[in-house]
Formats: structure tokens, sequence, C-alpha cells
């Protein structure tokens, strides 16, 4: 095996009250790995990767971060949090900071990385989101699609082994998906290990080693791209990407 | 529709309301004049706020000012404090563990049920009892050097009533700080839980999460409603006359007893109060200006 295993899974479970979210969850994801999930909303797809970096905590079973099993033990948690790097949804941005302070905050208070140094870094990965002129400016002042890109240089800032991403493209306008993607996908391209949440299925193909099909709580099908999308084995991917494809 | 600038044009409904206030106002006028039969006699109210000093050459502030000082003095002190103390309980209130919750959440509690005067009754006997001779005030202003000593004078007055000032203060402070925690604590939990999930997801602690993530944002948040707590603080701060610190109030009822000018003594103290609230009122609107531009 030439890559390491950098998350494992093994047998979750969770519950939200009575509602069980995650039923048996087995995923292993190696160094420079690109794993996309899938599936219909409220399938548990987010709250997997949220349980990755223990924004969810699980019930049952092994979360395996780096060689850290996740547990109880809170030094571990925030260890394991400064290698998974977290793109959301709705970008989380720190509204009270400018762009660049959203970049330095993480490497200057969590890794104790001097103040210039931060800077450099911060404009160097500024640079590759496209957005280096924006650097001044307060998150209000930017376009979703810039804030999306300015969240994916705040994680990169921390050099984490692992990128997650939850649905990085559904809050933005149309327009606003590409240049996003064009990150993500150069990004994918340089060796970042990945997992992104995501329906965009143009982008699975060109980038994904490993597509995941999830449904109630479950993994139905893991598949590479080039059999999930033409010969998926279940029939509840094959409703699923009819469903998806066909427009 | 747009907010028009500038001077608003009046309505009739406006003329009438101002009538109906010239003619209460005149009425009362009328009644302490004639009904009352009260002898306004003004001359004495400025004696009171400066007078001579022979042995000095020079004015020197009396009762009424040094009331005014006292007060000022004391609000701004307990101010701090009381901002000091409703961060750490504000905080507290929104921690996960149980102790720090129900510790700030019995202090919030227990002070808001009580009133306030029966909490200073019993809680000025224990500083005064406990407290100051703990804290060594008054070993520290006997054995002070003249520099220090004019530095406390000018931070705290006299220095033969700091320990009475600093009673005053704790006491206030303590009270106040109560409603500080809770505005303080409102502030944090308006901060979305997205920024709490952001800050933790780049490797940040609870403890400067808290610091360099929510506290900035609740605390732009909670400016107004804090700027009204201060200057509730102010006008409360008459309520430690009762435990003899010697502040406007307080010093108000020795001049109103000695001169019996009580009507000028007390509309004069009232316009004081006034000056200086209405002064924090315009300071606090500025800040929140300011504020607000940065963003």
């Amino acid at each position: 095996m030439k890559d390491n295993v950098v998350i494992e899974l093994e047998g979750v479970n969770k519950w939200f009250g009575d509602f069980h979210v995650l039923k048996d969850i087995d995923l292993k994801v190696r160094e420079r790995e690109r794993v996309v999930v899938c599936g219909p909303s409220g399938s548990g797809k987010s709250t997997v990767i949220r349980c990755i970096n223990r924004l969810e905590e699980h019930q049952e079973g092994r979360i395996v971060v780096d060689g850290q099993e996740l547990d109880d033990d809170t030094r571990n948690v925030a260890a394991v949090r400064r290698e998974v790097g977290m793109v959301f949804q709705q970008f989380n941005l720190f509204p009270h900071l400018t762009v660049i302070e959203n970049c330095m905050l993480g490497p200057t208070r969590a890794r104790g990385m001097s103040k210039a140094e931060a800077r450099d870094r911060a404009m160097e990965y500024l640079a590759r989101v496209r957005i280096p002129e924006q650097a001044e400016k307060y998150p209000g002042q930017l376009s979703g699609g810039q804030q999306q890109r300015v969240a994916i240089a705040r994680s990169l800032c921390m050099q984490p082994k692992v990128m997650l991403f939850d649905e990085p493209t559904s809050a933005l306008d149309p327009e606003m998906i590409k240049e996003v993607l064009d990150v993500m996908i150069d990004l994918a391209q340089s060796g970042m290990t990945m997992i992104v949440v995501t329906h965009e299925m143009g982008f699975a193909r060109t980038v994904a080693d490993q597509m995941v099909f999830m449904d109630e709580g479950r993994i139905v099908e893991t598949a590479p791209p080039e059999r999930f999308f033409a010969n998926p084995e279940s029939e509840r991917t094959k409703l699923f990407l009819s469903q998806i494809l066909s427009h | 529709m747009t907010a028009r600038r500038g001077t608003p044009r009046l309505g009739w409904m406006d003329y009438v309301v101002f009538a109906i206030l010239i003619a209460a106002v005149a009425y009362v006028w009328y009644r302490v004049d004639s009904v009352l039969e009260y002898r306004w006699d003004w001359a004495v109210i400025p004696h009171y706020l400066y007078r001579w000093d022979e042995e000095q050459q020079r004015w020197v502030a009396n009762l009424l000012m040094q009331g005014l000082y006292t007060t000022i003095r004391l609000a701004l002190w307990s101010i701090v404090l009381a901002a000091l103390i409703g961060v750490v309980f504000g905080i507290m209130r929104t921690s996960r563990r149980l102790f720090p919750r129900l510790l700030s959440r019995v202090y919030v509690e227990l002070i808001r049920n009580v009133p306030p005067l029966v909490f200073i009754f019993i809680f000025y006997f224990f500083i005064s009892s406990q407290i100051m001779p703990l804290l060594g005030i008054e070993e520290l202003v006997r054995s002070a050097s003249p520099e220090t000593l004019a530095w406390l004078e000018f931070l705290f007055g006299p220095p033969k009533l700091i320990s009475n000032v600093i009673s005053g203060v704790i006491c206030l402070a303590m009270f106040e700080g109560a409603y500080v925690t809770e505005i303080v604590r409102a502030g944090i939990q308006s901060i979305p839980k997205t920024q709490t999930e952001a800050g933790l997801s780049i490797g940040l602690s609870r403890l400067k999460l808290m610091r360099y993530v929510i506290l900035p944002q609740a605390v732009q948040r909670v400016v107004p409603p804090l700027a009204g707590q201060f200057i509730t603080l102010v006008k409360d701060s008459s309520i430690v006359s009762l435990i003899s610190i010697q502040e406007l109030t307080f010093l108000a009822i020795e001049t109103a007893v000695s001169t019996t000018r009580v009507f000028e003594v007390w509309i004069t103290v009232a316009g004081l109060y006034f000056c200086v609230c209405y002064f924090c009122a315009l300071l606090f609107d500025w800040m929140e200006r300011r504020m607000a531009v940065d963003r």
C-alpha cells in the first residue's frame, strides 16, 4: 500500500435524540485521495464530515484522524482540528475581521506563528484562490463566491492534512459556482486530501477518486467515478443519479 | 419613503401638545407660588456649589460640587468594576460546564430579585466589616507618600473618605454587575453558532475562540444596552447615600436640611445629575456612530 490511511471510520453510529442519523458507517480515506460524498438531503452526508472534525460527536464506533482517535479527550480534539480544514456551506467568515485577518487568526492564535509570517502565508493562499487584491476588505463587502474562496484560503493557511467541504457551492448564485469549483479543482490537483459533500456531479467526475453515495444514514455504494456514473450497482443510486443528472 | 433631514415641520398637533405642556407648567408654578406660599431664594445655591476659601485665597468646591465629584468618581469606578464582573460572569453564564453556569446564575438571580436598597444594607455591613480591612486601604492611605496621595486624591477623592468611596464602589458594582452580566450573556448568545464552529475548525481553543471571535462581535452588539445600563448606574449611585457614602445625594440632604431651601437644592441636584447623564448619553451615541462607521 503506497499511501497511508488518513481518515478511518469504523462502524460509526449517531443519533439525534431518537433519530438514527448515521448507521454503521465505514469509510477509509488515504493520503492524496479525493472522496466525493453525495446523496439526497437528510441522508447524513454533512453529519459524517462534521463528525470527522468533531463538530458533532458520534455515539458508537471509531473515528481515527491522522492516527488520533476521536474521543472525549479535548486536547486531542483541538490537535485534530488543526490538521483538518473545513469549508462550510454558509462560508462562516468572521465579519469583524478583514479578509487577511480572517486568514491570519488560525496560524497566529492556534499555531503560535508570528504576525509577519502569517501575513506572508495568508497572501500566498489568497493569491492561490485568486483574490489577493481583496485582502484589506471586510467579508461583508465581498460577493458570495469571493467569500467562499476566502473561507478556503482561511482553512489552507492552517496547512491541514485533509480538507472537508460541506456543500461549498450550495449557497452560491449560479454564476459564482464555477469560480469556487475552479479553486477546488486546483487544490485537488495539488495533491490535497479532500472529502467533499456536493451535488456538483461535473466536479465529482473531474476530481473524485472515490464516490460515496449515502441514503437514510447509510453508505449505499462506494465506487470509482467511472463505474459509479456509468454502471451503479444499487437501484437507489440509479434513481438518485437519474434525478440529479437529468437536468 | 425617504427620511427628510433638517428641521422637521410642525403640525397643528404639535402646537396643541406644546400649549398643554405650557399650561401644565404654569399651573404647577401657580400652585407652588400661591397655595404653598413658598418663597424662592436661589441666592443661597451658588455658595454651596463653590465658596471662597479665605485661608487658601481661592475658590473651592463646596458640598454640592464635592458631592458631584464623588458621584462621578463613584460612577466611573463602578462602571469599570461592573463591566469586569459582567464580562466574567457573562462568559460563565454561557459556559458548557455546569458549575460556572450555576454560580453566575445564582449571583444574577439573587441580585435581580432583591430590592437594591435591601441588598445594599446587607452587603454594606459585610463590606465594611470584612472586606475593607482585608484590602488594607486605611493603612495604604496612612503610609502613602505625598505623591501617591496626590494621585489617590485625584482618582478617589479626599484621602480620609477613600475607604468610604471604595465601599460605595464595591456595593454599586456588585449590584449593577448582575445587569451587565445579563447584557453580556445576551450579546454572546446572539452570535450565531456557526461562528463557533468556524473558529473551532481552524483549531482555536474555547478560550481563544471567545477572546478573538465571539467577544469582539458581542461587544459591538451590546454597546447600546450597556450604555443605557451605565447611565442607570449613575442615577442608581444615589442609593449609596443611605450607607453614608458622601456623594451628591447624601450631601444634598445635608445641604437641604441646613439651609432649609429644599426645592432649590433638589432642583439644582436634579440639574447636576441630568448634566452628567446627558453627557454620558451623548458620549455613547458618538461611540456607537463611530463603531458603525468602522464596519
